[in-house]
């Protein structure tokens, strides 16, 4: 079973895909791939606790909370949230601040990556 | 070195106008700084990041000469990232898209930039450990 890692650089207010792209990290650790999803630029807007992108006109949105239960590594680049005056403390439960460099380790490491 | 990698990258955004650029050139330096060789394809207005004859200007509304000014050129981070990849011992090969070069006449690049086409791509995956694409939208 292959490894993703998708890296997601847009938010859900923006954007009406990120709601496929969150499904399929879901999907595919449903599946038993192990699945690490990185929020960059924009995307990370997602994670600031009380960010709520399930909001009507975009109800296939999943929430972040509930991609890192069922299985996905939640991570969001420390730049992102640093040029947004987003506080690392102020995340949503489950995602996890790191730096960009994680992208190539998993690059290194083998997993299969995905942009949006 | 025994964990030496081959990354590759396809970029296609056109400067000054995208954080996809920025993040992407973050991407490849942090490559670079680790010595791995580092393939990058640029294709359609990404050939425009190594264009030679991009210059910083003054800012009439700042009131800023281009000295006071200092806008960063993607040109400069191109050449950063070669030298960066060079000095921890690995290579960087930059190829623009041949096509997309003459469409744009984008043809007078930072030195270490050749001309290529898709099947260089094809081969930069082929023989790379692994493969990103950050398309536009």
């Amino acid at each position: 079973m292959a490894d993703y890692l998708l890296i997601e650089s847009r938010d859900p207010f923006e954007s009406a895909e990120v709601g496929g792209f969150l499904d399929l990290a879901e999907g595919l650790a449903k599946e038993g791939s192990g699945v690490t999803l990185f929020l960059v630029q924009n995307a990370v807007m997602t994670a600031r606790h009380g960010a709520r992108p399930t909001v009507p006109h975009n109800g296939r949105v999943l929430s972040l909370a509930a991609l890192a239960t069922n299985g996905v590594r939640v991570l969001a680049d420390s730049f992102s949230l640093q040029e947004r005056g987003i506080s690392p403390n102020r995340l949503i439960a489950g995602v996890t601040v790191a730096p960009l460099s994680a992208v190539v380790d998993q690059m290194a490491a083998g997993c299969k990556a995905l942009w949006h | 070195m025994a964990d030496k990698k081959t990354l590759t990258f396809l970029l296609m955004d056109a400067p000054f106008e995208n954080a996809r650029t920025t993040t992407a050139l973050r991407l490849i330096d942090i490559a670079a700084r680790r010595g791995y060789d580092i393939n990058v394809f640029a294709y359609e207005g990404a050939v425009y990041l190594p264009l030679a004859a991009q210059a910083k200007h003054a800012n009439a509304v700042h009131g800023t000469d281009a000295a006071e000014e200092d806008h960063p050129l993607p040109r400069e981070w191109v050449e950063a990232v070669m030298q960066e990849a060079a000095r921890n011992g690995g290579k960087l090969d930059w190829v623009n898209c041949g096509l997309c070069v003459d469409e744009r006449g984008a043809t007078e690049s930072v030195a270490g930039v050749r001309r290529g086409s898709p099947a260089d791509f094809w081969k930069m995956a082929s023989t790379s450990d692994n493969v990103l694409v950050i398309p536009t939208r």
